[in-house]
């Protein structure tokens, strides 16, 4: 026989004052089986718990119901509390009569009549209530980090730093992602590449990391704690261990004109083997096949090679595929910036001298395509008027995102303040919608930009920018004054927006993590599990998951890292009980549950007699996956799938409860 | 495919050149349009200024008769006409209240199924780009020609799914079909001022000042159009223009259905080239070959 206690609580006036509380603890009292009812001003302080557990002992207590406030607030507090005297903490239920009574509603007697309904629904779950136990998820302490961005490094630094192994897997053949490309940092004007090489080179020559560059996540499966990894390590066509990065094949290469340098933004040339940059980390060249000479002459060329003193250039290296396991992934896939293609008045890849953001961060940088001088791509000169135009495809629902691309406002003062600084008597407009400068710094930076740099900020768009004679004719509006204006530049600068990495998507489907309509990953809660994916085990770090400047991407790299050693501080990852469970003796292997499980939560599963025979298939539940989300419990045609905690028979009866 | 005309005001008007010339290369093309029996005015720059409902209502009604007429298809020749015919046609496609409340009025079903093409669509996509290439006789070669978009066939890009707003090109191909060279240049959508060429001369000798100096100096001979508007603000005012700036332009403008007509082989005057007030003769004669001059 149930032995039920109900604690209504009155969360002082919170509750107290919409619900009579004294109602519905004599409701309560009523209910067959409530051998308990007790109503209390605040249940969660310290004399409320106080008193559940004695009454647990006292009246020897088979289930809790508590009327107060939401689940998520403090069940489990009350569950901590009930497993202390000895009760399964799954025998705790809570009747939400706070958010979904009391403060949504005025009227207090049918407020109370609600709260009488919910309190009663409860009480009938909670004598149907099993005992279920915490699932525990065995962990490899290793983990996996894609994107080796600074985000990227800061977490795969920070995890080795704690003593856990790291597989740190990135697409190009260097990290250093898109900060290695900037010039300078805003807002102290840190050099950029002077700040990020030695983390990189730290990054390269951890014990604890093992770094696989110009190599990419193929495929992932397998749940929190033990994902299986699969790595194609592509074909550099150098052998990484005897190359001493001494230069002479990139010298020997005959291919140096027509292939555009992705470093540079194809502000520059590189040979056909070539290191993206001189800092490149690793320091080995990659053989790009698809422009070199022996592969599309038929072995003819093979100049790197004659040129190569250790011989380490091998054109027969093949494509690898290398498997691991982990514990623990984070994603930090970084950004794309937007095309401009929409953009077709600005004349952004007609007009020579209109170039993106991310161009001008190549040519201030001392090794840029103009070793650090200003000057501008279609004649060399050094241009004396820049316009520079924020918001191109950010802010711009109709042709490019709705959303702030974060950083253009800061980088652009930083551009113009760094012109102004570069190139004497020179003169910078700025086109902006706001400026928005919010960090440390960030307004007295864009100030001094502005009036110890004497950049002209024009509040409004630009319509148009043509050639005419030489100059580019920037049109625009300036809506403070009210008037159009018109700029004849030597160069024009657009902030274009910033976009998911190409392909992210796709590496969310595998991973099984979600994302949002930009194809930015989603965190689990946007406030408080800002570092977590929709998917146990699964972290997010830097502008994968949205536009952010180095050091939000620093200290998000430094939080996916710390979660991960969290984890990995015990052996178990235990997992709440209240996940999906199969019927096998019902179950008809339809597999309808696997279409609908976002998680990849059910596999199958053959059952065989003893000699080994296959007697059937049937569904299988991970529990290192399954959310206990029920879409499967829907799904099943058999009626074979529950998930603990809210079996059909407990769902039925708390439908009759709210009937009677 | 039966196609319906709705040839608009400015076609039976101060742009009859457009018309002659469009008759005449469907003719070369055989290519058979129905006029719409009964046609109304589409309501053009007025009506929409003044009654939403009746700058919806006009073109509707011209839509109307062509669709219960057994059409599938109609060309608006004029880019104003297409514009409203489209942007009525839109609102009618997502706006169920709006669609009862005209067809009502109209006495008259509407399904909007219609596909509504301005010139330079309907010689693309309907014609074709072989079927003009094959009957290209006379390719216009040494000839430079810049083409003029104007506003209206491209904006508001969301109704009209025309091109690039911003850099169309489509009559800068058909350009290239005949022969000529297109040249590019900034201004191909700038706004000629359009209908304040009445209230206001002087801002559009400026506007239309700024496009034609620019198609002179990035070296055309001559200018093509498809739309009325566009043709007479370039065309008529251009005199006024080169004596207001004290330069020189002599750009003849002619309508695209004019320059396909020429290498198709047809004569200026069956294309009523002389009809414009730019006289084209003088550009005309680079062509070599081309049919005796009016």
């Amino acid at each position: 026989m149930a032995r039920i206690g109900v604690f209504v609580c009155w969360c002082g006036s919170n509750i107290a004052g919409t619900v009579d509380v004294e109602k519905v603890r004599e409701e309560a009292a009523k209910i067959p089986g409530v051998v308990s009812a007790l109503d209390y001003k605040y249940m969660c302080s310290d004399p409320g718990q106080n008193s559940l557990r004695n009454i647990i002992k006292e009246k020897n207590l088979t289930g809790i119901v508590l009327a107060a406030c939401s689940p998520h607030m403090h069940e489990n507090t009350f569950r901590k509390a009930a497993a202390k005297e000895g009760l399964n903490p799954y025998f705790v239920e809570i009747a939400n009569i706070r958010e979904q009574v009391s403060w949504v509603h005025e009227d207090k007697e049918r407020a109370t009549a609600k709260a009488v309904d919910l309190m009663k629904m409860m009480v009938e779950k909670v004598k149907r209530d099993k005992p279920i136990e915490d699932v525990r998820v065995p962990l490899n302490k290793k983990a996996l980090v894609i994107g080796g961005g600074i985000a990227g490094i800061q977490a795969a630094l920070d995890i080795a730093n704690g003593g856990v192994e790291v597989i740190l897997v990135e697409k190009e053949p260097s990290i250093g992602g898109k900060m290695i490309q900037l010039d300078e940092t805003f807002p102290t004007l840190d050099c950029s590449s002077c700040i990020m090489t030695p983390k990189m080179v730290e990054a390269n020559q951890h014990p604890n990391i093992k770094l696989y560059t110009y190599s990419e996540v193929e495929d992932i499966s397998g749940y929190i704690g033990n994902f299986k990894v699969k790595i194609k390590k592509k074909a550099r066509s150098v052998v990484e261990k005897d190359c001493t990065g001494c230069g002479e094949c990139w010298n020997a290469c005959p291919m140096h004109k027509n292939i555009k340098s992705e470093f540079n933004v194809n502000l520059s040339e590189r040979t056909a083997i070539y290191v993206p940059f001189p800092q490149a980390v690793p320091l080995v060249p990659v053989l790009d096949r698809s422009v070199c000479l022996h592969f599309k002459k038929g072995g003819k060329c093979q100049k790197c090679y004659d040129a190569c003193g250790p011989k380490c250039i091998n054109f027969d290296l093949q494509d690898e595929i290398i498997e691991e396991t982990v514990g623990a992934i984070v994603a930090s896939t970084g950004y794309d910036l937007m095309d401009t293609s929409m953009y077709g008045e600005y004349g952004y890849g007609k007009y020579k001298d209109v170039i993106s953001g991310l161009q001008f961060e190549r040519i201030l940088s001392a090794s840029g395509p103009t070793e650090g001088v200003i000057k501008r791509p279609s004649d060399g000169k050094t241009p004396q008027t820049i316009v520079f135009v924020q918001c191109v495809g950010s802010r711009d629902p109709e042709k490019g995102v709705p959303y702030c691309s974060k950083v253009c406002c800061m980088y652009t003062a930083k551009h113009a303040k760094l012109f102004a600084h570069k190139v004497h008597g020179s003169q910078s407009y700025v086109f902006y919608i706001d400026i928005r400068s919010t960090s440390k710094g960030y307004e007295e930076f864009v100030r001094s930009t502005m009036e110890q740099d004497g950049a002209i900020y024009l509040r409004g768009r630009v319509s148009k920018i043509y050639e005419d004679e030489g100059k580019l004719i920037v049109k625009g509006a300036d809506t403070l004054s009210g008037n159009q204006v018109e700029i004849a530049a030597d160069m024009v600068v657009l902030a274009t927006g910033v976009i998911p990495k190409k392909g992210s998507d796709k590496l969310a489907q595998m991973l099984g993590i979600s994302y949002d309509k930009y194809g930015f990953f989603t965190e689990s809660h946007p406030k408080l599990r800002p570092a977590e994916s929709s998917t146990a085990g699964i972290f997010l770090a830097g502008m994968a998951q949205g536009p952010r400047d180095i050091p939000e991407s620093v200290v998000s790299g430094s939080a996916a890292a710390s979660k991960i050693l969290g984890l990995f501080s015990k052996n178990e990852y235990e997992v709440e009980g209240t996940i999906a469970g199969v019927n096998e003796a019902t179950c008809v292997a339809c597999f309808y549950c696997q279409r609908v499980c976002a998680y990849n939560a059910i596999s199958r599963k053959e059952i065989k007699d003893r000699s080994g025979k296959l007697v059937k298939v049937v569904a299988n539940v991970n529990p290192g996956l399954c959310t206990g989300c029920g879409a499967c419990v829907n799904a099943c045609f058999s009626k074979s799938i529950d998930v603990k905690g809210f079996m059909d028979d407990q769902i039925y009866a708390e439908i009759k409860a709210l009937a009677i | 495919m039966k196609l319906a005309y709705y040839p608009g005001c400015s076609l039976k008007g101060t742009s009859f050149e457009y018309e002659v010339s469009l008759l005449k290369i469907l003719e070369t093309l055989n290519i058979e349009v129905k006029e719409i029996p009964d046609w109304n005015c589409c309501g053009a720059s007025a009506a929409h200024s003044i009654n939403h409902n009746l700058s919806v209502a006009l073109p509707a009604r011209n839509l109307a008769i062509a669709e219960n007429g057994g059409y599938e298809s109609v060309l608006a020749p004029c880019a104003a006409c297409s514009n409203r015919l489209k942007s009525a046609d839109y609102e009618l496609k997502t706006d169920d209240i709006l669609k009862k409340k005209i067809t009502d009025s109209l006495e008259m079903p509407y399904k909007a199924e219609m596909s509504i093409n301005n010139m330079l669509e309907f010689l693309i996509g309907v014609v074709g780009k072989d079927k003009i290439k094959s009957m290209v006789k006379k390719p216009l070669s040494g000839l430079k020609v810049a083409s003029y978009y104007g506003c209206l066939l491209v904006r508001p890009p969301k109704i009209m799914k025309f091109d690039d707003p911003e850099n169309p090109v489509t009559m800068d191909e058909l350009v290239a079909l005949t022969g000529a060279e297109p040249v590019d240049y900034s201004f191909k959508t700038e706004c000629c001022g359009a209908i304040n060429s009445l209230s206001k001369p002087d801002v559009v000798m400026a506007l239309t000042g700024n496009i034609l100096y620019d198609i002179k100096k990035h070296g055309a001979d001559l200018v093509v159009v498809a739309c009325p508007l566009c043709h007479s603000n370039l065309d008529v005012r251009q005199r006024e223009i080169e004596r207001k700036y004290d330069e020189k332009l002599g750009l003849p403008v002619l309508f695209i259905t004019e320059l396909l007509g020429l290498s198709f082989g047809i004569t200026p005057k069956d294309l009523a080239i002389d009809g414009h007030m730019v006289a084209a003769d003088r550009v005309l004669k680079k062509i070599e070959g081309l049919p005796n001059q009016q």
